[in-house]
């Protein structure tokens, strides 16, 4: 009976902490395979039309390695996702008890979505030589524009969170019972807009920058033949173009949370108190209620969130200490999102400069390196913006409606499961890193790698 | 029939599928556990890889439809599954995630000793997932599932899914995975022409079945002791089901002694599809024995009506490849050697 003590301990009391990490470590995990998921398909598909078109059998044996990695990260990305399900239940039933039915709808479409690419994957992935090069083409052209709808639904749901409607939200609040129910209007919810579009934006970067990345430090050890231009400039060329695109969302997103979710905007800049022409801090640590080490800006926080330098921006003040989220945290992952995403911005700026004045890739070293990091540092912008936003809408996990505490499980023991799950994701992670790489280590065919 | 009732139908086709195209998968890794060491066990092993390949993560979906379908149709129902029965499902979702894995990985990787170590991780997770998801299933059929939420969580994690109709429930998932596996894949070796592998799965199909029948007859046992409203349906209501199970269990195993091998899969999946709705029949028309009924746990007709818009849209888009897919592999066009 010793063993089962700390079970019978935790049962009084809900473990928030334990369900907040597990969800965290799960959907954090999810998330960069998911994107892979989403925006690794359209580079294979390219490959292979390049490859089609231009009979070109550089492109092709591409086409063909990457729809191996394609194998595997899809694979882990689908079986990754499907816990989410079950934990949305197991650590969060008074969320889904209570809202099940009104939220549910993007997840069944979700679920369409993923049935249309998990089956042309399989048609895919082991249609090659079996169909006709141009058929074979057409079956990859499904997994891209399902792996875009799926993110854009799930992607619903969570805005959903973030400005939850299509229900008597007014009622609920009085007297807790949910009426009303419109799904339609729950999913398309005002965040929707800039939410999806800032996630799906951010898939093909992080797809993007990350297999650049890997053809970068490849061409760093001397290794520059064509057929690693050729992955380095598809890979490269489709995240610097959605980059900038991405720097504008990402402002619109910003000026939606201004106006339609003040407190979270408050927490992202570490504005404590309601202030006029209010001042950006760029850098700096949020440290007992105010921004230190800073650089200050007079006035442009204003201008960023409504165009006016002599705006008046909400602070944290607006609502009660126990309604605020723990800023510190909100406004380290802002900054370092919005800060590698600038990064990012340069980055692209600079491949395109290069390529419109010479027509070729820049090929400095100075340049590859910064390409090598911008894979992880794409992807630490992901998580990074995943944190500013979820911990941002604490202390409610359905934003002004109900908070986290009254959705958490009350089932003892669940840091049990938490615990195990930590070593399942390691396994996982060293699993996937050790197979890519043994991927990435077969040799080429010395005619594919002698290409000039 | 109510509109909850449809959504619930629609819901236990979705269940009917997985437990038919993914308990066939299931039944392959259980089956790659038990194929012997590596050079013995690799004609085996490679049939299984070929046979699962292109079409697991499809069949594997039909999961995700029933979560999706439960959340959004009965909230309350999922919410209580979910959080009383926390740890067989985290079990399942963890061997989910490494059955998954281990299948992808094994096949890029050299040596035999990572070949085994991925290779185990995916056989022996095909094991627990279904094992788990069965005790689910009895936890639920046994009424060991409250509908109330703080108040009807048990003290502790582990009474709601380790009573006997779960260790049925379990052992049943197991031993059926196992048996519609080995079917499958008889059928599989005998399209490709390996007369040896097909003697070897219909061995393995005829101890499978043999074993799950003795499973079964064991079970009404425990039910009528340990689930006793599940037993009242089951020889009441569901008793056409529950005969016609045993009639095409009993039918499989003689069609896979003839040899008759296309047959034999046909009547093996009747005999689990019977006994998926022979369970939903008995459990009529409670979706939480004894607390929940099914007009109870629905959700808002508005939500409902709008999910099987969507599903029968989506069914519209997604069928028809689907099809497609299942017809080219059955053929053994996408996988088969020799068909080039």
């Amino acid at each position: 009976m010793q063993a089962v003590a700390p079970f019978l301990a935790a049962a009084t009391q809900p473990d928030l902490w334990a369900a907040r990490q597990q969800m965290a470590l799960s959907l954090g995990w999810h998330i960069v395979i998911a994107c892979f998921g989403v925006g690794f398909p359209a580079l294979v598909v390219l490959a292979e039309g390049l490859a089609i078109r231009r009979n070109d059998p550089v492109a092709m044996a591409l086409a063909r390695r990457w729809s191996k990695v394609l194998t595997v990260l899809f694979a882990i990305g689908a079986v990754s996702g499907t816990i989410l399900s079950f934990e949305l239940g197991i650590l969060w039933p008074g969320l889904m008890r209570t809202f099940g039915d009104v939220w549910g709808l993007p997840f069944a479409i979700e679920g369409i979505a993923f049935f249309v690419e998990a089956i042309f994957v399989g048609l895919y992935l082991y249609g090659w030589d079996r169909f006709p090069p141009k058929v074979h083409l057409l079956t990859g052209i499904p997994i891209v524009i399902a792996g875009v709808a799926s993110a854009w639904f799930v992607v619903t749901a969570n805005a959903w969170m973030n400005q939850p409607q299509g229900f008597d939200v007014a009622k609920y609040r009085a007297v807790g019972v949910v009426t009303d129910i419109d799904p339609w209007k729950a999913m398309f919810n005002p965040a929707t807009p800039p939410q999806t579009t800032h996630m799906v934006l951010a898939a093909f970067m992080v797809a993007g920058f990350g297999t650049a990345a890997v053809y970068a430090a490849s061409m760093l050890r001397g290794r520059r033949g064509r057929y690693q231009r050729l992955a380095f400039g598809l890979a490269f060329a489709m995240a610097a173009i959605v980059t900038p695109v991405q720097i504008g969302v990402g402002d619109w997103a910003a000026r939606f949370l201004a106006e339609r979710q003040p407190v979270k905007f408050a927490a992202l800049e570490g504005l404590k108190e309601t202030t006029t022409r209010a001042p950006l801090n760029i850098g700096g640590l949020y440290i007992d209620g105010e921004v230190r080490y800073g650089l200050e800006v007079p006035g442009a926080l204003s201008w960023l969130a409504y165009r006016d330098t002599d705006a008046q921006v909400a602070g944290l003040n607006e609502v009660p200490v126990s309604e605020q989220p723990p800023v510190a945290v909100v406004r380290t992952a802002f900054q370092v999102m919005v800060g590698v995403g600038t990064g990012l911005l340069l980055l692209s700026a600079w491949f395109g400069l290069y390529w419109w004045r010479r027509r070729r890739l820049p090929s400095s070293r100075v340049f590859l390196w910064a390409a090598v990091a911008a894979g992880p540092g794409a992807a630490l912008a992901l998580e990074a913006g995943w944190v500013a936003t979820e911990v941002g809408r604490q202390p409610w996990i359905v934003y002004g409606v109900m908070k986290v505490q009254d959705a958490v499980t009350t089932a003892p023991g669940i840091r049990f499961g938490y615990f195990a799950l930590i070593a399942v994701y390691s396994a996982m992670t060293v699993g996937t890193v050790f197979v890519l790489r043994r991927l990435a280590s077969v040799p080429l065919p010395p005619d594919i790698e002698a290409a000039p | 029939m109510s509109l909850a009732e449809v959504v619930l139908a629609v819901m236990w086709v979705g269940v009917t599928l997985y437990a038919v195209f993914a308990g066939a998968d299931f039944g392959a890794g259980f089956w790659d556990l038990f194929s012997g060491g590596a050079r013995g066990g690799r004609e085996s092993r490679a049939l299984i890889e070929r046979s699962l390949g292109p079409v697991w993560e499809a069949n594997h979906v039909w999961l995700i439809f029933v979560l999706v379908i439960l959340w959004t149709g009965f909230p309350a129902a999922f919410a209580a599954i979910a959080s009383v029965l926390y740890v067989p499902l985290t079990v399942a979702a963890a061997g989910i995630i490494l059955r998954g894995a281990g299948f992808v990985f094994r096949e890029p990787v050299e040596g035999v000793g990572m070949k085994r170590t991925f290779g185990a991780m995916f056989a022996a997770s095909s094991i627990i997932t279904p094992f788990f998801l069965g005790a689910v299933a009895g936890g639920v059929a046994s009424g060991r599932v409250p509908a109330g939420p703080v108040e009807g969580m048990p003290a502790h994690p582990l009474t709601p899914w380790t009573g006997p109709t779960s260790l049925l429930g379990g052992t049943l998932a197991v031993v059926t995975t196992a048996f519609l596996g080995a079917v499958f894949l008889a059928v599989d070796a005998q399209r490709q022409q390996n007369v040896e592998l097909t003697e070897q799965f219909r061995r393995r199909a005829i101890g499978a079945g043999l074993v799950a029948g003795a499973v079964v007859m064991g079970g009404i046992g425990v039910l009528a002791d340990d689930a006793p409203r599940l037993f009242t349906g089951l020889t009441g209501r569901a008793l056409p089901l529950v005969i016609g199970s045993a009639v095409s269990g009993i039918g499989a195993i003689v069609l896979l002694w003839k040899r008759r091998f296309v047959a034999a899969r046909l009547a093996a999946v009747m005999a689990v599809v019977a006994v998926v709705w022979g369970w939903a029949a008995g459990q009529y028309p409670e979706v939480l024995v004894g607390d929940l009924s099914i007009d109870g746990a629905a959700g808002s007709r508005s939500s409902l009506m709008a999910m099987l818009v969507c599903l029968a849209v989506g069914a519209i888009l997604f069928v028809p490849p689907l099809a497609l897919l299942l017809l080219l592999h059955a053929r053994g066009r996408l996988t088969d050697p020799a068909r080039q």
